[in-house]
């Protein structure tokens, strides 16, 4: 409260322009004001002359934006200390030890007898939790929600109904039970506090489950219910809040009720989507304006979920459906940097969100006004606990009728304790009106206790429960080429043998959407000719160019990241030819027309490709050490690269498979103008250029074969040069050189990202590729 | 069907019992299995073109081939037969029958062996035990032939992308000029082990088409 008091007081003071107003008389600002007053002499004679105030003190009208930023600066001091303890932060989740921070926090501004700020329920709804929302939203795995979309709303509206229900109702009855203090306490008021203390909280489970890395079925099982529960606590809120001032319930708000929920869930839904394919539209057109593209995304979202907040829709729903439906577009839309951009936008103000959250969680449990009942609070505990098992271990007999993988006692005990309460109960409580629940301080405390409990003691134990009871955790291997061809192959396959039997199942339907999208939507809302790309192609022009900055990023002299080290290459896939003399091969004429060809399409559009990956033909064998060479090497190479920057027709070389390290050597056979110095280069004793002496004469060739045509490059007529190999009669040289043709966007994107070597190439967390 | 009354019950019977369906599924297959070949007793390749769901989809050639590959009959011969009855229909279809609870890890894996082996026949058209270059770049073509403007050049990266995956985890070392044969079942087990195959490869039997369109699932 008294930082509301403030911002209405510092508004008054930076608009009027006036320094008295307000309550620090004692303090000086001279801003505003440079005038007579200075030094707190204020008995000035207008016509004294006196000095010029060199240094003054005003803290004022900087007040609440300093404020602000010390939170956030100590929250994220908080954060950067928990890591520099490890084992510390191994037994204990984060979400833990910042509400201990939070808790020393608020004891010491209250023993500094200064009132420590509450986590006020504006500033909670609407700044500190959409950000973590909308980067749940935006990253979620579309696929695995769809497929146990059933299952996930079956815990979300009737799970949290059951335990609504239940919780409030018996709480009911112990009041009576009770007597004296608690008789009071009405049915609705139960039912209302029953409502607000069963919704599994997202922010708390995400917080929690982030950490023990459990598999994907459950993880999105439990938070996926976190955030469909929303509409029905919405809605159940407000019923319960309506009826209070009412008193009376009959059948037809009952039935008024379920028709409000299904506006309110499918309506946030709806105005999300709207907002998705606005910012989706919208990204279409940004391709010259590349810097801005990730506000759009950011702020269309933000709208989206205040707008749904201005008709009591679910905002949590829309922002999830608005960053669900952004991604698939504005990803195959924008550039790189955006992309990298608008992840770490995301994942630091989550981050940042989340920090303060659980901070102030803390602080409010000092600051907040308390009235302790054991009876009350123990009953709420215990009966949010039975609630949840039983609502888990009932709902999860009837699903299992339904799924085809079905769930066992394990996955329903992690199910189960997993639903952890978090923030949004306790600002829902707090938003109450005191009239028309008198016991709103003991809700209040009941519920800090629920939340209490279910973040320490739930959250700390979990991730023993889970090595104890060897629950399958999320597998960490990298999207293979593979796997993706196969998945996509299953869902064909599944399709076809769905219409042979005649069953319009999930895979038809499914089949069915992504025709449309791919007829309709995507030529609307993707720029250019990237809208026709299948989506094994974007993938695997997203694994190549993964790959390429993975390359360069270690190219200067670590060991390439090889799972499994081999010496396979290319040249043992292609079928045999007999082998040739490794002289000048003699080129038949076809061959040269294809090359001569190739080179002409691909040469205008590699001008201005990455220098930068001649660094790494001289990535040393890793199975040697010697970083000196390394060193000299990467000087050479900056050298060549000085001089390959003069010429400007010449192919670059993205990295193939990273678990190839011999792949990796010797790629200047691609490089015409690198073979000028091919004495350079042998001279450096590591590179072992066996494997690819044998292309230098082919590569000779083309050389030959620019210098000759005096290259006229024309654009090219096909629209995917995907990939361009250099036929050859000999062995295929190992690389593959993969030019992304299609147009100037990807290859602008590859040479910006590429020119600034950004965050390190990690694993992305998406496992959808850019197009949906 | 033109037999004694006994005969079907007591067919449904050794069916159920040899692909694990259960009797009402069998009929239902058996109502939809009639549907299709249009009252006939054996089902051929233009049967199943004419499911008009099939049109659109890009790899409908190797699902019909599938159907009448022998290999999938579980017996050991090679080759395709020209038409099928409505035993070799139910066995293909068995394939993708989602395993019963409670089942065994044995038993799981034995199921996911199957299955990948039936992906492994549909991949390998020429019924050598191993899928070369060329038939997996066929996959891919197939796969991307919904999209007009692929050129060939883009099947055959992504495809040589896809071998030298396979070739670098499963065979690991290899001298330059030795040749990499093809993908054997072995080595597609072992790429494909994380794909859970078990879990994927399967439909719901329940609530067919057999008259008119039926939503659901």
């Amino acid at each position: 409260m008294e930082l509301k008091m403030f911002i209405l007081v510092l508004g008054l003071l930076v608009g009027s322009g006036s320094p008295d107003i307000g309550p620090n008389q004692g303090k000086c600002s001279d801003s505003l004001d440079p005038g007579p007053q200075n030094q707190g002499n204020h008995t000035l004679t207008p016509h004294s002359k006196k000095n010029f105030p060199v240094l003054s003190f005003g803290y004022d009208h900087v007040r609440l934006p300093f404020e602000i930023s010390l939170w956030v600066l100590l929250a994220s001091l908080m954060k950067l200390g928990f890591h520099m303890m490890p084992r510390l932060s191994s037994i204990v989740p984060e979400s833990c030890l910042l509400i201990v921070v939070g808790l020393l926090v608020g004891g010491l501004m209250k023993l500094v007898a200064e009132v420590p700020p509450v986590l006020e329920s504006k500033i909670f709804f609407l700044y500190l939790l959409p950000p973590i929302i909308l980067d749940a939203g935006y990253f979620m795995p579309i696929r695995q929600f769809t497929e146990n979309l059933g299952t996930i709303l079956m815990f979300a509206v009737v799970g949290t109904l059951w335990n609504a229900f239940f919780v409030g109702g018996l709480l009911y009855g112990v009041c009576q039970f009770e007597g004296h203090r608690l008789v009071n306490v009405d049915l609705l008021s139960c039912l209302l506090f029953g409502s607000i203390i069963s919704a599994v909280d997202p922010v708390a489970v995400l917080a929690v489950f982030e950490e023990i890395h459990i598999n994907e079925l459950l993880h999105i099982l439990v938070f996926g219910e976190s955030l469909l529960n929303d509409a029905v606590t919405v809605v159940l809120y407000h019923l319960f809040e309506e009826f209070s001032s009412v008193g009376t319930i009959t059948v037809m708000d009952v039935f008024l009720g379920v028709v409000c929920f299904l506006v309110v869930s499918l309506g946030g839904i709806v105005v999300g989507a709207i907002y998705g394919l606005l910012a989706a539209f919208t990204s279409r057109f940004t391709s010259h304006t590349r810097v801005i593209e990730p506000l759009f995304v950011f702020v269309y979202s933000y709208m989206a979920y205040l707008s749904a907040e201005v008709f009591h829709l679910s905002g949590i729903m829309a922002l999830i459906a608005c960053g669900a439906v952004t991604r698939p577009y504005v990803e195959a839309n924008i550039s790189h940097k955006s992309h990298t951009t608008i992840k770490y936008f995301l994942k630091m103000w989550s981050s940042v969100s989340e920090t303060l959250i659980f901070i102030f969680l803390g602080v409010s449990t000092v600051a907040g006004p308390h009235e302790w009942n054991w009876i009350f609070v123990v009953a709420t505990l215990i009966l949010c606990l039975v609630a949840r098992v039983l609502g888990v271990v009932g709902l999860t007999f009837v699903i299992n009728k339904f799924r085809i993988v079905k769930l066992t006692s394990k996955d329903q005990f992690i199910i189960a304790y997993g639903g952890l309460r978090g923030a949004i109960a306790f600002s829902l409580v707090y938003l109450l009106n005191t009239d028309h629940f008198p016991k709103r301080n003991m809700f209040l405390t009941a519920i800090i206790t629920v939340i209490f409990f279910t973040v320490f003691v739930q959250g700390m134990t979990i991730r023993p429960l889970v090595d104890l009871l060897a629950v399958k955790k999320k597998q960490e291997t990298k999207r293979s080429i593979n796997e993706e061809i196969h998945t996509q192959f299953l869902d064909h396959l599944l399709t076809g043998i769905e219409g042979i039997c005649g069953h319009y199942g999930h895979h038809h339907w499914k089949d069915k959407l992504n025709r449309f999208n791919k007829k309709y939507v995507k030529k609307c809302l993707i720029a250019g000719e990237r809208s026709k790309e299948p989506q094994l192609i974007a993938f695997y022009h997203k694994m190549e160019m993964k790959q390429a900055i993975e390359l360069v990023e270690s190219g200067g002299g670590s060991k390439l990241p090889s799972a499994v080290p081999s010496t396979v290459s290319m040249q043992n896939i292609q079928p045999k030819k007999p082998p040739q003399d490794r002289a000048l091969p003699q080129l038949s004429k076809a061959r040269e027309e294809e090359i001569r060809k190739i080179l002409r399409t691909n040469l205008q559009k590699t001008r201005q490709r990455l220098r930068s990956y001649n660094r790494h033909t001289l990535i040393a064998d890793p199975y040697e050490d010697g970083w000196n060479e390394i060193l000299i090497k990467r000087k050479r190479m900056m050298e060549l690269e000085k001089k390959i920057s003069q010429m400007n027709n010449y192919l670059t070389v993205p990295a193939p498979a990273p678990d190839s390290p011999t792949i990796a050597r010797a790629r200047l056979a691609s490089d015409p103008q690198a073979w000028g110095l091919k004495s350079l280069t042998e001279s450096i004793p590591t590179i072992k250029v066996d494997l690819a002496s044998p292309q230098s004469p082919e590569s000779f060739n083309m050389v030959d074969e620019i210098g000759k045509k005096g290259s006229q490059p024309k654009v090219s007529e096909e629209e995917d040069g995907l990939t361009m190999k250099v036929p050859s009669t000999t062995k295929l040289r190992k690389d593959k050189t993969a030019n992304e043709d299609d147009d100037k966007e990807p290859q602008q994107r590859l040479m910006r990202c590429l020119s600034d070597p950004g965050p390190a190439g990690e694993e992305d967390d998406e496992d959808e590729p850019f197009l949906h | 069907m033109g037999t004694s009354q006994s005969g079907p019950v007591h067919r449904f019977q050794d069916l159920a019992h040899k692909t694990g369906f259960s009797i009402e599924e069998i009929k239902t297959l058996n109502t939809r299995f009639l549907y299709l070949t249009q009252d006939e007793d054996t089902l051929r390749r233009e049967h199943l073109a004419n499911v008009s769901d099939l049109a659109l989809n890009p790899i409908r050639r190797q699902i019909i081939e599938a159907f009448f590959d022998k290999r999938n009959m579980g017996e050991k011969e090679r080759g395709c037969l020209q038409e099928i009855g409505f035993e070799e229909f139910v066995t293909v279809l068995s394939f993708f029958r989602p395993p019963k609870p409670h089942t065994a890890d044995e038993e799981m894996k034995n199921i996911k062996k199957e299955k990948l082996r039936f992906l492994f026949n549909m991949h390998d058209t020429d019924n050598d035990g191993i899928i070369t270059l060329d038939e997996y770049r066929c996959v891919v073509e197939e796969l991307l032939s919904s999209y007009e403007i692929i050129g060939a050049e883009t099947a055959k990266a992504i495809t040589d992308a896809a071998m030298l995956e396979v070739a670098n985890v499963t065979v690991g070392q290899m001298a330059p000029d030795e040749f990499y044969e093809g993908i054997t079942f072995e080595q597609f087990m072992q790429i494909l082990k994380d794909v859970e195959i078990e879990t994927k490869m399967n439909i719901h039997f329940w609530n067919l088409d057999t008259m008119t369109v039926q939503c659901g699932k």
